[in-house]
């Protein structure tokens, strides 16, 4: 059964669409993570145009990241206070994001701009993550624990505009999160991404955030993002395409339940290395994308302008 | 005072019909409008209609004009990225030729230029003075490669049958990517190598229901449509949320 989708201006099977939604809704309740990074790549790989399917992402990470923040905030692990200050660069971020999309678009450089982002951010977050899951399975083999410091003190200690956030436990300077914030907006505006994938690690490493709050802050502060991202790319470019989103919903929601049931089975290394190789597969996919010779060297760009 | 309008309709027939029997080509698309709804994925168009016996039948389809990029990919440092663009002008959105017979054996090279016979024949100009024609001709043929992997340039290859010496029919098919707007669709007569008669019909394609009214509502009210769009999100997420809340 075909559905044409109306912002995409493609018809594609409905089934194939609830398909990815559930698939990748696994993967994303299996590892925690937003799935954002695996879907827009495969929308684009499907025939949808990369803003579309940019813009289209970011609609549905938000409702993804509703039904998420409800569960954490129920059980009170959303520190409001930091993921405002979050907010505010994620803000300031989307806004550029969006507004660089546009100049990209309007270059023809932007399909290059957003396989690269992918290539690098794929990279290098699949690289740590793998080092990281498999040192931590040494470690649990020897039992060598050794104990560390809550956190570090850095150069970034050294900051003004020093906040307290209690629920957090920190004590630090809030350009820190204003430029994690700002980041993750830029992220979310071009690649269609929540951003949770590179927010948790630095929330963790970089602010040393307690783990039980962090999840539940960063899904709160990307409703955000990716509200205000869908409503820029609605206004600025009219590439957010809703029945798509919501067909990709529908799909994803019950593919995340039964992702998340069978992640409670799993080890957390085991599923990290897991999702390492994942991450690292559709970076490999990407990359050897832009080095293949292309079939046809012409391509027909985006119009430039309406 | 009733029957005036009868005689007169009855007149104006009566006009006609010599006229509409001298004409040597009459010919009909069996729909004028094509309506791309949600379920829509690609249509056929019957053409049909008379030409005089021993003539060839060409037809052209044009779809509305737009402005067209075409990009040519360069290496640097070993990823492939747009390079060099062209843009070109008035680019039918979409295009299809049939004909009774091969074209080159049955017009000339001029005629096929003058008519837009042939996606080769098509006036693809760019208003870029620094393209050297050796390049125009490749960003042309590229443009033309692309279009057809598209489907909107259809293949030059099917023929219009005919039935009997007079009565030809051919389907022409509008793939699910067609772009919306007014069509042209022009029938050509052609003897001896020229065009005998000529007829224009028109076709409408326009998108039809709720995805209409989507496309509609995210480009003239944008603002709206993003509020909507996003308060959609958050309450199918919430709804998500409260379906699976014992979890």
């Amino acid at each position: 059964m075909n559905i044409y989708l109306p912002i995409a201006e493609i018809s594609v099977n409905v089934f194939l669409l609830l398909g990815m939604g559930g698939g990748v809704g696994f993967l994303s309740g299996l590892f925690g993570v937003g799935g954002g990074f695996l879907m827009t790549p495969l929308l684009i790989f499907i025939g949808v145009t990369p803003a579309v399917a940019v813009a289209t992402e970011a609609n549905q990470i938000m409702a993804a990241s509703v039904s998420g923040v409800l569960a954490h905030w129920r059980r009170g692990n959303v520190d409001f206070k930091m993921g405002g200050v979050l907010l505010f660069g994620g803000a300031l971020g989307s806004v550029s994001g969006v507004w660089l999309f546009t100049l990209l678009r309007g270059l023809g450089q932007l399909d290059l701009v957003i396989s690269l982002c992918y290539v690098i951010l794929l990279g290098v977050v699949g690289v740590l993550m793998l080092v990281e899951s498999t040192r931590a399975l040494f470690r649990m083999r020897r039992q060598a624990d050794v104990r560390r410091k809550l956190h570090q003190h850095h150069w970034m200690h050294g900051l003004p505009f020093k906040m307290r956030f209690r629920k957090s436990k920190l004590y630090i300077s809030a350009l820190l999160p204003v430029m994690i914030g700002f980041i993750v907006g830029i992220l979310a505006a071009i690649m269609g991404v929540g951003g949770g994938f590179i927010m948790v690690p630095a929330m963790i490493y970089l602010l040393g955030m307690p783990t039980s709050v962090v999840v539940g802050t960063s899904l709160f502060q990307i409703i955000f993002v990716t509200g205000t991202v869908t409503f820029l790319q609605a206004t600025q470019n009219q590439t957010v395409d809703a029945i798509l989103a919501l067909i990709l919903l529908t799909g994803g929601v019950i593919g995340a339940q039964v992702g998340t049931r069978v992640g409670t089975r799993l080890r957390g290394e085991h599923l990290r290395s897991l999702l390492a190789l994942l991450v690292l597969a559709v970076c490999g996919k990407l990359a050897y994308d832009l080095i293949i010779t292309p079939s046809d060297l012409f391509i027909i760009g985006a119009s430039v302008g309406h | 005072m009733r029957l005036a309008p009868v005689l007169l309709s009855l007149a104006i027939v009566a006009l006609a019909l010599p006229t509409a029997a001298q004409n040597p080509l009459v010919a009909d698309l069996s729909e004028h409008q094509i309506q791309i709804t949600t379920g829509f994925t690609g249509t056929n168009v019957l053409l049909f209609g008379t030409v005089d016996e021993e003539s060839d039948v060409v037809v052209v389809v044009r779809g509305p004009t737009q402005q067209t990029t075409v990009w040519r990919k360069g290496r640097f440092a070993g990823i492939w990225v747009n390079d060099r663009r062209v843009v070109f002008d008035d680019v039918p959105s979409f295009f299809a030729v049939r004909s009774s017979a091969p074209l080159d054996e049955i017009t000339s090279d001029t005629i096929r230029a003058r008519h837009g016979m042939g996606a080769n024949f098509l006036r693809l100009r760019t208003a870029d003075k620094s393209v050297s024609d050796v390049e125009l001709a490749e960003f042309r043929a590229g443009l033309i490669r692309n279009k057809r992997r598209l489907g909107l340039f259809a293949s030059e290859d099917e023929r219009i049958n005919f039935l009997g010496g007079q009565l030809f029919r051919t389907r022409l098919f509008f793939p699910a990517n067609v772009p919306t707007g007014f069509y042209d669709v022009e029938v050509f007569m052609i003897r001896d190598g020229r065009v005998a008669h000529a007829q224009t019909t028109p076709l409408i394609v326009s998108k039809a229901g709720l995805g209409a009214d989507v496309f509609f509502f995210a480009h003239r009210y944008s603002a709206f449509y993003g509020i909507l769009a996003i308060i959609l999100a958050a309450a199918a997420g919430a709804l998500a949320a409260f379906i699976f809340r014992k979890n």
